[in-house]
Formats: structure tokens, sequence, C-alpha cells
């Protein structure tokens, strides 16, 4: 088949320049399952405590929604409770970023050019990344087994969960390949993507919270929004609990038809293209472009737009969810009794909201990267050498740069805590005032973000070829601080390093103003330092 | 004053060391050439004189001030065109235009459209859309459409057709007849030789001549091919003599020019039949400098000769060096 010719030589071309990445990925999930269900696994060492785990993970809509149904009373199920989303989101990012690397970026940069000049068919260097990336999360998968095997766990159950969270990747993978034949950069393709998992993983939460928890309460049953979830199905496979091995064919079958698409659109485009024919444009400049401020608003508009709706949408359904939390509680006084006893009952609607603010707060966290990377983005593109070339400031260019990002971010959490309290609002009588409250209370995550763009800032002027790798890092760090420090029982100073450690919980707790101003002056020290650092370094480097 | 004058110019990445001890001096009001093969350092050198980069040591100053500490004040007074244009992909080039200008201090709306009707460039697509040459077009519209001081243009006509070549030498001579300076990188030797008043010729990072055409022609050895009654001899003691080898009956030889006089009165002695003198062409003039092996590139193929003609293009650096101002105010 003429068009596949080559696939072997680009696939081992895709092995030799991702070599590191693969390796640290195959190598990296597995360990960290280790690492987890070891400790997991002296967190919970008898029945006894695991029966009180899963009984208020049941009963939780905190717990549903961000880690995902329970499935009885094992230790697998409570590792699998404790770290699948965590694991399947990162496996899913690392698949999505992979696929667009070896197809649109090639394409963007020209390199693809320079291979399809060769003796390589249409659908070969598509099929070689495909090839190379699937295997990789198999391998990933059953290392992840073994991993899960070596800590004490069931066989059966091990190789479920490691190939739920494999399907996870494969089925992203999947995905990717649509996303970049549609838009034409690599970042867009990877945009598309993050937000098909950003969607997953609100139709998952969705479903999981929506759920029923079985008559013994140690079981939760999905509703149907988990099935239409990629995310959601790793958890329906029930690992450790009768495993339904057939749910595993979701996700391959996932993968036949994203690679049947991918091909047919790549059919139907030309090289480099997108599926949209570009448009003409406006031959001059409008007034309110032509300065730093208007030029960083026209580059951001687009995906601070699509922040906002991915943000109002996961708002209004955590919202309108939180409400559901009443219902459970008068239904079924058991688990009432059993949250009671974690954190006291007028509260739990308010450690919920608070827990949703504070995924927001991780989630903008990622706008405030991806809006910042890309004076780093402009830099290795040349663009930033043609912008200093002219009369702009170095400190103004990068400054503007800084407002817009923390502007964005502003917007976006605003919306955010507006929009989970008009949801609640709506359903319990109070949308304004629970709007307003809300509102307010997601605005005091606004020092941990300021932080984040100080961080990513300091990146960009001291090291800025590490930029983009180093400021997704500390991203995603702080992300694990967050979500497994307490699993891992990591010392109080090691969770201090995540900003978001350190904001007040509101409106679960009161509001404290301590620590927001010293966030705000870190933050506010480590901009300073970027800045200084860009204003005395090469541009380009 | 000297708009651009460098001396003694370091700059390195890391362990490569891309400038070494680099000397440059343009005049107000000329046109110079800014030439050395890939990789002597050129871009480097105008990315400092944009205050871009940081120089390791030596001076520089342009239009009087320090590129690095007063660079925003500087690009107020100077256009650039990168060698290698990336733009805002999702701007129109209209638009990328106008930002451009906008950000230096104002354009001239007149010029700007004059330019773009030129330079036949569709203002309305994309920059992402745009073919390199018109994306280089982009950005000398941008340049020129602002009245400034001085133009740093690097490589600016890599990708451009001929037509396009022509349009813009007509730029760069109304810039000049305006009075202002422009350096130009390039390695378009046609286009040095029609628009440069002066040129300066790097090479790994050092400068090796400056001058006018003329002068830098008169450095480079003639190619003399001459048919005699008798057999010469003699002619390897003669001062500014290279490269004599016989073929067919006939001698080949290169000579300084300004060692001429003496060469003819010792030919003559030997009863001249035929006599050819080829000057340099532009290109031996350049590859001479550019080549690692300057003989083989002087137009002979006698590898031994190489180490011969080392010390004489060495030695002729410090002349051209002093005569380079007088060049410059012609
Ligand atoms: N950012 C950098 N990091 C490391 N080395 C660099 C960097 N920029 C330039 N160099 C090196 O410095 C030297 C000079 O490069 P420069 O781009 O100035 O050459 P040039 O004369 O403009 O060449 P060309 O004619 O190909 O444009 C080269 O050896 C190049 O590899
Ligand atoms: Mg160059």
């Amino acid at each position: 088949m003429s068009a596949l010719t080559g696939t072997t030589r680009l696939a081992r071309l895709v092995l030799r320049r991702d070599r590191i990445r693969l390796t640290i990925w195959i190598l990296g999930t597995p360990l960290l399952g280790y690492a987890l269900a070891g400790s997991v696994a002296g967190i919970y060492p008898d029945q006894e405590t695991r029966l009180g785990y899963a009984t208020t993970s049941a009963s939780s809509l905190v717990a549903r929604a961000f880690n995902g149904p329970i499935h009885g009373t094992d230790l697998g199920a409570v590792v699998v409770a404790e770290t699948y989303v965590t694991l399947a989101l990162i496996v899913a990012l690392l698949s999505t970023f992979a696929v667009t690397r070896h197809t649109r970026q090639n394409e963007e940069t020209g390199r693809a050019e320079l291979l399809g000049a060769n003796v390589v068919g249409r659908y070969a260097p598509l099929t070689a990344a495909l090839i190379v990336i699937v295997a990789a999360n198999t391998v990933a998968a059953v290392l992840l087994a073994v991993a899960l095997v070596g800590a004490g766990l069931p066989l059966a159950g091990s190789v479920a969960a490691a190939a739920a969270i494999g399907g996870v990747g494969v089925a992203f993978t999947a995905i990717a390949a649509v996303t970049a034949q549609l838009s034409v950069t690599s970042r867009g393709a990877n945009a598309l993507a993050a937000a098909t998992l950003g969607l997953s993983f609100v139709l998952r939460a969705a479903g999981d919270v929506l759920g029923e928890q079985s008559a013994d309460g140690t079981r939760v049953r999905s509703a149907w929004p988990s099935w239409i979830s990629p995310l959601g199905w790793g958890n329906q496979v029930r690992a450790f609990d009768g495993e339904r091995w057939w749910v595993l064919a979701l996700p391959v079958a996932l993968l036949l038809a994203g690679v049947a698409l991918a091909y047919t659109l790549a059919e139907r485009r030309d090289q480099g293209a997108g599926l949209i024919a570009p448009r003409r444009g406006p031959a001059t400049g409008a007034p309110r472009l032509l300065s730093p401020t208007g030029l960083a608003w026209r580059m951001q508009r687009g995906t601070l737009l699509g922040w906002a709706v991915g943000v109002a949408v996961l708002g209004l359904s955590m919202g309108v969810a939180a409400d559901e939390f009443n219902d459970m509680i008068d239904a079924n006084p058991a688990a009432a009794e059993a949250i009671n006893a974690m954190g006291g009952g007028a509260d739990l609607i308010n450690a919920y909201l608070a827990a949703m603010l504070g995924l927001f707060a991780l989630t903008i966290g990622a706008y405030v990267v991806q809006a910042l990377l890309r004076v780093r983005g402009d830099e290795a593109d040349g663009v930033l050498e043609a912008a200093l070339a002219t009369a702009v400031s170095r400190t103004r260019w990068l400054g503007t740069q800084v407002l817009a990002a923390t502007l964005g971010a502003v917007a976006l959490l605003l919306l955010a805590g507006v929009t989970t309290g008009l949801g609640y609002g709506i359903v319990t009588g109070d949308p304004l005032g629970q709007a307003v409250e809300l509102g307010g209370a997601a605005l005091l995550r606004l020092p941990a973000l300021l932080v984040i763009a100080g961080v990513v800032t300091a990146i960009f002027g001291l090291l800025p070829r590490w930029s983009v790798v180093l400021s997704w890092t500390a991203l995603l760090v702080f992300l694990l601080l967050g979500q497994l420090g307490a699993v891992l029982e990591l010392p109080q100073a090691a969770l201090n390093v995540s900003p978001y450690t350190h904001v007040p919980a509101v409106p679960a707790v009161d509001p404290a103003a301590l620590p927001l101003v010293v966030l705000a002056a870190v933050a506010a020290a480590l901009l300073a330092v970027g800045v200084a650092a860009f204003r005395h370094r090469d541009v380009p480097s | 004053m000297p708009v651009i004058s460098i001396g003694n110019l370091v700059k390195t990445f890391g362990a490569i060391r891309a400038l070494d001890g680099l000397d440059l001096h343009v005049e107000q009001g000329e046109v110079h050439g800014f030439l050395g093969p890939n990789g002597s350092g050129k871009s480097t050198t105008i990315r400092i004189l944009l205050g871009l980069l940081r120089r390791d040591s030596g001076d520089a100053k342009v239009l009087g001030a320090d590129p690095w500490r007063d660079a925003v004040r500087l690009h107020r007074r100077l256009a650039y065109v990168p060698g290698d244009v990336s733009l805002w992909p999702n701007l129109t080039g209209g638009e990328a235009i106008d930002l451009l200008g906008q950000l230096r201090g104002g354009l001239d709306r007149r010029r700007r459209d004059e330019l773009l009707h030129r330079f036949d460039l569709d203002p309305t697509r994309r920059c992402r859309t745009y073919s390199k040459g018109n994306r280089q077009k982009v950005a000398i519209v941008a340049a020129f459409s602002s009245p400034v001081e001085l133009y740093v243009l690097d490589e600016p006509t890599s990708g451009l057709d001929p037509l396009m070549e022509a349009v813009f030498q007509d730029e760069v001579r109304r810039v000049k007849q305006a009075g202002a300076t422009v350096l130009l990188s390039s390695h378009v030797l046609a286009e040095v030789e029609a628009l440069c008043d002066r040129v300066s010729i790097i090479r790994e990072g050092r400068t090796v001549e400056s001058g006018t055409l003329t002068q830098l022609r008169h450095l480079t050895r003639t190619a003399v091919t001459v048919e005699t009654a008798r057999p010469v001899t003699g002619l390897d003691a003669l001062p500014g003599v290279h490269d004599v080898h016989e073929v067919d009956g006939r001698t080949h030889l290169e000579v300084e020019p300004a060692h001429l006089d003496e060469l003819l009165g010792q030919l003559i002695r030997f009863g001249v039949r035929a006599l050819t003198s080829t000057p340099p062409t532009l290109e031996q003039l350049f590859l001479r400098h550019y080549g690692d092996d300057p003989a083989a590139t002087a137009g002979t193929d006698a590898p031994a000769t190489a180490a011969s003609g080392a010390p004489a293009a060495g030695s002729s650096d410090a002349d051209v060096q002093a005569d380079a101002p007088q060049g410059g105010a012609r």
C-alpha cells in the first residue's frame, strides 16, 4: 500500500526524537502508580478503614466528582479511587501532546514538507505517530500492571486498572489524531483536544455525581453521562470489583473510529492546511490593535473565549450538582452521618463549593501558563525580535503580557464563581446572592494565580529555553501536591511549595488576609525577578 | 560623526565565539554593505546594534548612543528588516505593517500605500498564508514606510524575485537621497555593487576588509596571461607576483595591482607576443575573503601556492582600514 510507504522509518524517527520523553512516560507512570499504591496501603491497612473510606467516598459528591465512583472495599478499589483520575489525565495529556508534536507540528514547521518530498506515503506520518504512541500507552499499561501486582494487589484487578488507564491514553490518541487534522496550528490542535478532555471530565463528574449509591453503601453506579466520556470508561471497567472486561473495547473502538476519521479528513485537505479555508482580513490595522495592549488582547481573545465557555459550562453544572447534595443528605441519613463525622453538616455544601473553586483555580492556572508562554513562543518564532526592534521597551512588552494574562485570569475566576453561584442559586432560589458571594470567593484565589504568573515570568527571564517544560512541570507539581499530597502523606513543608495550599478555602472557611498578602508579595517578587532577568538577557536566546 | 561605530566587538554564545574583535564604521548618509560567509557574525552584529543581544566587550555606538542602554530611544530613529521574517500568523499583512510602524512611533500612510502598490503586496491576506518572498515584503514595506535616520537590513531581499529586487533598490536609493543611512547585509553581489558606497567584509567574527569597492578591487590580484618570444625567468623574485606557472608556452600569473609596473618592466625583456589581463570579478573578490583557501578561489588551480597568498591578504588589511574614511567621505 503506497499510502503507507515509509511508515516504519518514520516510526523510528518518532522513537528517536522522543526517546527521552517516552522513557520518562513509560517508566514514570508505573513508578507513580507503585508509590501511590504503597502509600494508600499504608493509610488504609485493614477492612475497617477501607469500609469507612468506601462509604464516605460513595456518599460524598465531592469525592465522586473528583475521584470517580468507588467500587467496593478492596485495597485495589481504594487505590483506583485515589489515583485513577490523576493518572488518566496525565496519560491523556501526554498522548495528546505526542500526537500533535508528530503530526500537526511537523506540518506547521515545514518539517513534514521536507519529509513528504521523500519516499513517504500520504498516511505514513500519521500512522507512524499513532503506532508509536499507542505502543507507548500499551507498554506503560503493562508495566503499570506489573507495578500494581508488585505492590501486592490482585492480578486481575491490576491488569484491569492498568488497562483502563492505558485505554484513556489510547482514546485521546485518537481524539488528538482528529484535532490535528482540524486546526492549522499545533497550539490549536492541543487546545481542541484539551477542551475535549475537559468536557470528558465534566461529563464523567456529572455522571458519577448523578449516579446511585449501592445498597451496602460502598459502591457507586454511575449515570449515563459517564458512559459518553472516554475518561469515564476506565471507571466502568470496575477493576478489583468483578472486572467488566468488555468495557475495554470502547477505547479500542474509539481508536479505530478516530483513525478512520483522521485519514478521511487528511484526504480532504492540503499539506499544512486546516479544513477551513483561510479568509481575507482588513487591509489596515484598526487603531485599537496598534499597541502592545491591543495586540495582546487580539492574540488572547480566542483562547480566552474558549476558556470562558468551558468554565461557564463547568461552573453551572457544578453549581446545579451542589444542590443534589442536599437531596442526598436528606434521603440517606446514614451517609449524612458519615459525612457529618468528617466535616460537619451545615458546612458540607460550602466544603463542596470551596473544593469546586479550588479546582477552577487549578484549571485557570493552566490558562495563565498557556497565555504567558505565548511570549516564549513569539521569541522562538522570531516575532519577538521584530517587536523589540521597535520603540517598545522590554519591560512594557513583558508587563503587557503579564497584565493580559492576569486580567484573563480575573475574568475567568469571576466567571467560574458567578456561574457556580448561579447554578446553585437557581435551584435553591437565590441566584443573585449566590452569584455575588461565590464570585467574590473565587476572586480570593487570584493571588495563587499571580504566583503562577510570577513563576512562569521568572522562568522565562532566567531560563528561556526551558520555559515550556519548566512552567508546565511547575503547574503539574502544584496539581499533584494538591491532589495526591494527602495520599502520599507528604510533609507540610512539601505541600507549602504550592501556592494553592495557602489560599483560604472560602466559603468553607473565613477569608484571611495574611496568606493572600504573602502570596501577592511572592508573586510580585517573582515578577520583578523575571522582568529584570528578561531586560538583561539576549533576545532571542 | 559616524552613524554606526563598532570597535573590537566580542560576543560569545557559550563556547562559540561569534564575534571576535569586530570593527565596523558607517558614515552618515552612506549605504554600507555588510558581507561575510554564512555564520560569520553579520546577524549577530546587527542584533547587538539593535540592543537585542548584549555584547561581551568592545564599543558600540549607534547614532551616538549605546544600543543596549538607549535601545528604546534609538529604535524610534531606525527601522529593521530581519533576515528571517516571521510575523503574527493570524494578523493580515496590512495589520502587521501598521502595527510595526505604530510601535516604532508612526509611519507615513501615503508611503505605505505606495509601497504596497509598488511591491505588489496584498495586505488583506493572513501572514500565515504568505509565501517567503511576500513575508519579506511585509517587513520591507513596514521598514520603508517609516521616515527614519537609519535602516538596518539583514539580507532583506532573500526570496524576492528580480522585479521586486529592482523596486527594493529604488527604495534604498530614495531613502539615501533623503539623507538616511543604510546598513545592508547581503549575499547578492549584484545588489551590493549597485547600491553600496562602501563595504565591510567579515569572517569568523572579525573584519577582514573595509572600503569602497574600487579600493577592494585594487587589493585583489589581477590575473595575467602572457605569451613571450623567450621563456620568462625571474618572475618569482618580483614583489607582488604570485602563482606563476606555465601551460603550453604561456605564462599564467597573478599580480597585485600596485606592482603591475615592475611586472611589465620585467616581461618586456622577453619579447611580449600577447598579453591579457583580467581584473578580478566581484565574485573573485569575495570568494578570496570567504573561502578557506585564498589561492584556490582566486582563479588558479595550484594548491601549493595557497600559503604564499595568505600573507598578502593579511598585510593589505591595514592599508584599507586606513583608507576607509576617505572613501566614505567621497
Ligand atoms: N543564539 C545563538 N546561540 C548559539 N550560537 C549562535 C547563536 N546565534 C548565532 N550563533 C552562532 O554565531 C555565529 C554567527 O552567526 P550569525 O547568525 O551572526 O551569522 P551570519 O553572518 O548572519 O550568517 P548568515 O549569512 O548565514 O546569515 C554562528 O556560528 C552561529 O552558529
Ligand atoms: Mg544572518
